[in-house]
């Protein structure tokens, strides 16, 4: 059985819908942001499964890719210390605990 | 894009069973290091599935940034913050979110099959490196030096953030 577009877009669903899942129903702030990790690459398998298949000669999508991976690692590190910074506050990473700005 | 060879289709769906069991053990692991592996298998799965897709500069990268530098940041915080006797807890959503992935998939699903994916022509380029450098130097070079003072900010952001007052 031939391995078309429509099997990297189902990984991609797939993989989305478990980083999506985690990062709703998780407590640990850590994990959260691993999930959204994981939501960033199922993007990814997205994007340049859909530059192979539509614009195979400019490979657009894997630029986006880079870009994609680029934030990601500036996202996960100021991420990373704001919870460092609020376990130095509050001792908890607990994200049902850190309710300060709801009412 | 459509490879018939039975090898392909073999390493697709290895690949893809690392990546998603490594996707849910982040999810569905008890403990916050098992996590973090987990979080690495997953991602060494996914430059497998790059390498499949003949993009071979982006499986060099996953493997050295998602694979290698963003699990050490992780590690890092899951030692510095010292819960890992708590343990990787559920919060109220587990089953309301539950019943909404499923959903999201199901959704997901519905519309990639019903899709007409548009297919373009043309021969895939027999060096990725050089066409991607000329894709990001060309016309992405406005974005591609945003992004590294991007990068810049955050990490003295991040360094300010995170410093002992």
């Amino acid at each position: 059985m031939a391995i078309t577009l429509s099997h990297y877009l189902v990984l991609s669903a797939a993989l989305f819908t478990i980083g999506l899942y985690g990062a709703l129903a998780k407590r640990n702030a850590v994990t959260i942001l691993m999930c959204l990790e994981l939501m960033f690459n199922a993007a990814n398998i997205a994007f340049v499964a859909l530059t192979r298949a539509a614009a195979p000669q400019v490979l657009t999508g894997q630029v986006f890719a880079l870009f994609v991976i680029t934030v990601a690692a500036a996202e996960v590190a100021v991420g990373l210390a704001i919870v460092l910074a609020i376990y130095r506050q509050r001792r908890t990473i607990d994200a049902t605990e850190i309710d300060l700005l709801k009412w | 894009m459509n490879t018939s060879e039975p090898a392909v289709t073999i390493a697709f769906y290895i690949f893809s069973a690392i990546t998603l069991g490594g996707a849910a053990g982040v999810v569905f692991g008890r403990n916050m290091f098992h996590a973090a592996l987990f979080l690495v298998t997953s991602f060494f799965g996914l430059a497998g599935i790059y390498v499949l897709l003949q993009a071979d500069f982006l499986a060099v990268v996953q493997v050295l940034i998602y694979a290698g530098a963003i699990p050490i940041l992780v590690v890092f915080a899951i030692m510095l913050t010292r819960q890992v006797e708590r343990g990787n807890e559920w919060n109220q959503l587990r089953v309301p979110g539950l019943l909404l992935g499923v959903l999201l998939l199901l959704g997901l699903l519905l519309v990639l099959t019903a899709t007409q994916w548009y297919t373009g022509t043309g021969p895939y380029p027999t060096d990725t490196v050089s066409t991607l450098a000329r894709q990001l130097f060309g016309p992405w070079v406005l974005p591609f030096e945003v992004a590294s003072v991007l990068l810049l900010a955050a990490l003295v952001g991040a360094i300010i953030i995170a410093r002992e007052e």
